[in-house]
């Protein structure tokens, strides 16, 4: 077996652990099933019937950001997991197997993006129910959805960094939601972000959540000449944005996650 | 005999503070060494290194004849190693526990698949097989553990405090399970807090403290560097201890211990049977009221006392070593 076979077996094999682990952990499961339904219902009803947009049903608006919403959400899971094995000796017994070490952090991030891949699915459907609709052509649509995807998989390395830099699952999460909870509200994903006062205006606009947002907007055809798209660049190129944004957070924290992991287990 | 385990002046610093200071050792094939020594001393330190999991500063090391640094990769696939910390997963069955380590040994699905199986008989888990680890009791959770250090066959085994925290039969029966390993001819490299289990499982035993081998040999060529038998009586008043030290001061051939809670006081002797008569007569004739007496042979409580001068459990706390 070469390295790269190695690798690919090997990552196969976690990736297959973590799937199980997800399938008997209820609060994991909860985490996949439930809270993206909850936040469709509460999103779609509470705020629906409060907020209103010219040219567009808000629901319709709607979706989109919490498509985005619960992939950054979602993402948490493969730095919450990942401390909790911290904590236990299950990288010792990994790190004395002649297994390719590449194999811990690519299984679970491949494990979590099909966790994400459920969601989204899951999403999608009671978004159907609740009177979200693709008004792109199937192409576009695919293409929403695997941008979708690629972004959940981005993120999740980033949490993987964060975690394997704070290595205790209570810090983490306290991180996390202090993190994520900012980063999705101050943005376009359930308002319209011209409307916010000046500075929080700029924060939203150049927010990367708020390119996914649009971007998904775009492909999926949630949008309306009603509401213009602002002026901000990774707004008016939401699409390319989206996978410029997605390069880089591959290309810087899948290197330092790897690092981190490496000093993390051998200390 | 070819040595399966040798390592020659290991260093290991955190910070300031040394974890191993040129600790060294050698296991020959088919023996047990037990690593014994007080939390701290730097056995788990010395297993880490031995086992790939740690560089260290300085020294060699070479397990079934490889080079724990440089052939760190080749050497995975000829050592198994259990820990203190059971390393297994919860929420995986104890099936799938060992037929994931027989995957990443790359033994293939069928062969990973069978080995468990097998595993799992020998360790008296197949009824337990398709349930969740989470449910297993701590002895369960030890031997299934073990069992994934063996799923390879490994020559070499290190088992770091295998029994620490369970209770006395699953210990026991973990014993035998380890006993079974060695006849079948496997290295292996044992660290433990508890003297007895040294006693019981080792051919050798190393005696570490403050990341050194501070004294090597068998248990009973160890228990003679301490000398002869003790004379042990235990009172039922702390005011009578001084008096009986000084009373049997010339009796004794080393500095007597007392433990003044358990109102005990220990006297090494020459002459075992003669002294306790000597002793036993003071005592009636100083009408000191005793609740206990007896002649026993040192322990290696003893051993690490005259060793080290103090007892093995003195530094226990509960801070993990590997912490450190």
């Amino acid at each position: 077996m070469n390295a790269l076979q190695m690798a690919l077996a090997d990552g196969i094999t976690i990736t297959k652990r973590n799937a199980l682990k997800i399938r008997r952990a209820p609060d994991l499961l909860g985490g996949v099933v439930m809270l993206p339904i909850i936040f469709v219902l509460l999103f779609a009803y509470v705020f629906g019937s409060m907020i209103d947009l010219p040219g567009i049903s808000y629901k319709e608006y709607l979706l989109p950001g919490i498509f985005v919403q619960t992939i950054v959400t979602s993402a948490q899971i493969t730095g919450y997991t990942l401390t909790q094995d911290l904590q236990k000796g299950i990288f010792d017994r990994f790190r004395t197997l002649p297994m390719a070490p590449s194999a811990v952090l690519t299984g679970q991030t491949i494990s979590d993006l099909l966790m994400n891949m459920a969601s989204i699915v899951i999403m999608g459907l009671v978004g159907l129910l609740v009177g979200w609709r693709i008004n792109s052509s199937p192409g576009e649509a695919l293409l929403g959805f695997l941008l979708l995807v690629l972004f959940a998989y981005a993120f999740s390395w980033v949490t993987a960094t964060v975690a394997l830099a704070l290595r205790t699952p209570e810090v983490f999460n306290n991180i996390a939601t202090l993190v994520s909870l900012p980063m999705v509200f101050l943005s376009n994903a359930f308002v319209d972000s011209s409307r916010l006062p000046g500075p929080l205006q700029a924060v939203a606009e150049w927010n990367p959540v708020s390119t996914f947002v649009q971007a998904t907007r775009e492909l999926f055809g949630n949008t309306n000449p009603a509401m213009p798209v602002p002026a901000a660049w990774p707004l008016q190129h939401a699409v390319t944005a989206s996978l410029l944004w997605s390069a880089l957070l591959l290309v810087v924290f899948v290197p330092l996650a790897t690092r981190l992991y490496k000093r993390a287990v051998s200390a | 005999m070819t040595n399966a385990i040798v390592a020659e002046g290991l260093v290991k610093k955190y910070g300031t503070v040394k974890a191993l200071d040129g600790l060294s050792l050698a296991v020959p094939e088919g023996t047990v060494l037990g690593l014994l020594g007080p939390n701290g001393a730097g056995k788990t330190t010395t297993v880490r290194v031995l086992t790939t999991l740690l560089r260290p500063d300085a020294g060699r090391a070479v397990v079934a004849g490889y080079d724990v640094v440089r052939d760190a990769k080749r050497l995975r696939s000829h050592i198994g190693a259990s820990g203190q910390y059971a390393a297994v997963d919860d929420h995986l069955t104890g099936a799938e526990n060992l037929e994931m380590v027989g995957r990443l040994y790359h033994l293939g699905t069928r062969r990973s698949k069978q080995r468990a199986r097998e595993l799992l008989e020998r360790f008296d888990l197949t009824e337990a097989a398709d349930r969740p680890v989470r449910g297993y009791s701590g002895g369960m959770r030890r031997r299934i553990d073990l069992a994934g250090a063996l799923v390879a066959d490994p020559p070499v085994l290190f088992l770091d405090e295998p029994t620490t925290g369970l209770d006395p039969r699953a210990r026991a029966s973990l014993w035998d399970i380890i006993g079974e390993l060695v006849q079948g001819g496997t290295t292996v490299l044992l660290t433990t807090q508890y003297l007895e289990e040294a006693d019981r499982l080792a051919d050798r035993i190393a005696v570490v403290d403050h990341g050194r081998v501070i004294a090597q040999g068998t248990a009973d060529e160890l228990k003679d560097q301490v000398g002869g038998d003790r004379v042990e009586l235990t009172l039922t008043s702390a005011a009578d201890l001084e008096t009986v030290r000084r009373g049997l001061a010339a009796l004794a051939t080393g500095e007597p211990q007392i433990d003044r809670t358990a109102l005990r006081i220990t006297i090494p002797v020459a002459n075992g049977a003669a002294s306790l008569t000597t002793a036993l007569g003071y005592l009636a004739a100083e009408r000191v009221a005793v609740r206990d007496a007896g002649l026993r042979r040192p322990t290696l409580d003893d051993v690490f006392l005259a060793l080290t001068g103090h007892e093995a459990d003195e530094n226990t706390t509960t801070t993990k070593e590997k912490v450190a």
